[in-house]
């Protein structure tokens, strides 16, 4: 199990380790210059030489890689063109409002999304069933973006009963949480339910019956926890990825004042520095999930492990 | 329901269930129930009527943009602008949808829109679909340790979100349809390596490429015409499937100003410039929403017929 954990471990310290050498090249080898993006439009020559100098990028491509990577290691990714303040700090600010709102759509999504996907499989063909293989179309098919947009349509600017902007009561929540969960309902809702459907044909479940287990009981504790490996796989690795992905999206429309927004007006902004904070730092939190979902399934199941 | 092949232990201990529970099937169930079996019973799944009316509208409008069009999607009339849809009270049959906020006519804006969203999506399956079809060929073909090597970088892809991808990509290289494909054709390879892997070993087991290797074909040869041609029909169900996901995502990018620029007629696009109207012209922001849904959703309901049909094992997700 150690050793298991180890591994993982160093995947992942190599995982961000290549993002950072990937996140350097890109934006230094790209064919926009930094210093002239920093720039006013009335500087001199001598102005982008003291720039240039300051950000050491007269020095060796080598030289200025490792100067990155001692200070990326010290959690120093310079400073925000916008703000003066270190980027990483800047990101971190804004982080609160990102993760209350994806823990509410995180939340309610897997709620609904299991609930849904279990009763359906245990009673296929019925309204659930039928009402989660709807939803679960929808929401595969259904632009999040367009959803945010209708909603604002119709709830905020037709019937005006929802705040379309912002953050500050729990009204303001609700437009947001649901854009945001549409997607995973969805692959939860079909994931569950097939892996659910394949438990309860299994060997194991009909013999739980045949003793005599209550149904409650076969459904959650016989079948629900073999099901739930691919589950978990969805739920956490997956999700977190998408939900930081889309959040972007998601806070763009509703105006949530979290990193998603950020990075979108760093982006129109030109403020690299903070995108490039937003790369690291994204990475980071769905690289480190992924770890624990490893560890997850070694804790379930244990065959995993001595693979 | 007993009769189900397989599962009879099952289906027993569940009808007996529902016996004793004293619940009625209701009548409309037991109708798509037997629909469903009579289905079965053909070996076959019923056609994705659906699916393929959508995507007969889709394609109708991609092939004959230029003929059902009725006006210019690029060119504005300055003096016929925010014109609402027909049944409302200002709209005429001159603009069926309307017009946006340079006078451009937006039914002729979308049906030119899908030749934009064919393009990219297509583009970036044939780029990742390619790239990802290759390396698992050779992943799994060559195994050792050039296997391992590809699947960690994959692994280690996979949990990399793509729109931070095309964040960098993008405020590097600036943002346009080539930047969108370029980032799907990074991001995506990885899910079709695996699958082509997965398949390419078993193949790798059977006769004919033992035959053929006996032969003394080079492995270039083997891998790509012994073993490829069995695995298109795997990649063409994932193409169909993954084309309408690819479909959202670009449209989102475009939205959020990473991907096509304007003027052109993007469907995301569409939606980004009349958000900024939305207060009073409606129909700017319903009607491309509504043609990537419909797009969509042709896309998703064939895929997962194409599925069932081409490759029965492989449940939905």
């Amino acid at each position: 199990m150690q050793g298991y954990i180890l591994k993982r471990v160093l995947i992942a310290v190599f995982t961000i380790f290549a993002v950072l050498t990937v996140v350097f090249f890109v934006f230094r080898l790209g064919p926009a210059d930094p210093v002239s993006v920093m720039l006013p439009p009335n500087a001199t020559p001598q102005d982008a030489e003291n720039l240039t100098k300051k950000f050491g990028l007269d020095q060796p491509l080598g030289i200025q890689y490792v100067n990155y990577l001692k200070n990326a290691s010290q959690g120093d990714f310079g400073a925000s063109f916008r703000f003066g303040e270190p980027a990483l700090r800047v990101v971190f600010e804004r982080f609160p409002a990102t993760l209350k709102l994806g823990m509410v759509a995180f939340t309610v999504s897997v709620i609904i999304g299991l609930a849904i996907g279990i009763y359906s499989a245990v009673k296929p063909d019925s309204i659930v069933d039928r009402f989660g293989r709807v939803t679960a179309l929808a929401g595969m098919s259904l632009p999040s973006f367009w959803v945010g947009v209708m909603l604002i349509l119709f709830f905020g600017v037709t019937m005006r009963w929802l705040p379309i902007a912002g953050r500050g009561t729990l009204l303001h929540y609700v437009m947001p949480a649901f854009c945001l969960s549409l997607y995973p309902i969805a692959l939860i809702t079909r994931l569950s339910r097939s892996s659910m459907l394949d438990a309860l044909k299994s060997d194991y479940v009909v013999m739980a019956r045949i003793k005599g287990v209550p149904e409650f009981y076969v459904i959650l504790l016989h079948a629900f926890k073999n099901a739930s490996i691919p589950v978990i796989t969805v739920i956490f690795g997956v999700l977190s990825g998408l939900m930081l992905g889309s959040t972007v999206v998601v806070e763009y429309i509703f105006s949530w004042p979290g990193i998603g927004r950020l990075v979108m007006e760093s982006y129109f902004a030109r403020d690299y520095p903070v995108v490039q904070v937003f790369v690291i730092f994204v990475t980071f939190v769905v690289v480190t999930l992924n770890l624990i979902v490893d560890i997850i399934y070694a804790y379930i199941d244990p065959r995993i492990r001595y693979q | 329901m007993s009769l189900e092949a397989g599962n009879d232990c099952r289906s027993d201990i569940r009808s007996k269930r529902l016996y004793n529970s004293g619940k009625k099937l209701s009548f409309s169930s037991i109708i798509s129930k037997k629909k469903r079996k009579d289905a079965k019973r053909r070996g076959g799944v019923r056609l994705p009527y659906i699916g393929l009316f959508c995507l007969g509208l889709f394609f109708t409008a991609v092939i004959f943009a230029n003929v059902i069009a009725p006006y210019d999607p690029y060119e504005g009339d300055l003096f016929s602008t925010t014109i609402p849809p027909v049944w409302e009270e200002d709209g005429s049959w001159e603009h069926i949808l309307g017009t946006d906020m340079l006078g451009r006519d937006v039914l002729s804006r979308i049906i030119h829109g899908s030749r934009m969203s064919l393009m990219i999506s297509v583009g970036c399956i044939l780029f990742y679909g390619s790239l990802g079809v290759v390396l698992g060929l050779i992943s799994g073909f060559r195994g050792g340790r050039t296997d391992m090597i590809i699947m960690r970088v994959a692994d280690l892809w996979l949990s990399l979100p793509g729109i931070i991808v095309l964040f960098m990509l993008a405020s590097v290289y600036g943002p346009s349809a080539t930047t969108i494909i370029i980032t799907f054709g990074i991001m995506g390879w990885p899910g079709y390596a695996r699958i082509v892997r997965g398949e390419c070993l078993s193949l790798k087991q059977r006769d004919f490429v033992r035959l053929a290797r006996v032969a003394g074909c080079s492995k270039l040869r083997i891998m790509f015409s012994h073993i490829l041609p069995n695995v298109v029909n795997t990649i063409i169900i994932m193409a169909t499937i993954d084309i309408g996901g690819i479909i959202v995502l670009t449209a989102t990018m475009s939205f959020l100003g990473l991907g096509t620029q304007p003027p052109s007629c993007d469907w995301g696009l569409m939606l980004a410039e009349g958000r900024q109207y939305i207060t009073y012209a409606w129909w700017l922001v319903t009607f491309p929403g509504l043609a990537i849904v419909i797009t969509v959703l042709g896309f998703n309901l064939t895929g997962d017929w194409l599925r069932e049909v081409m490759d029965p094992k492989q449940k939905l997700r």
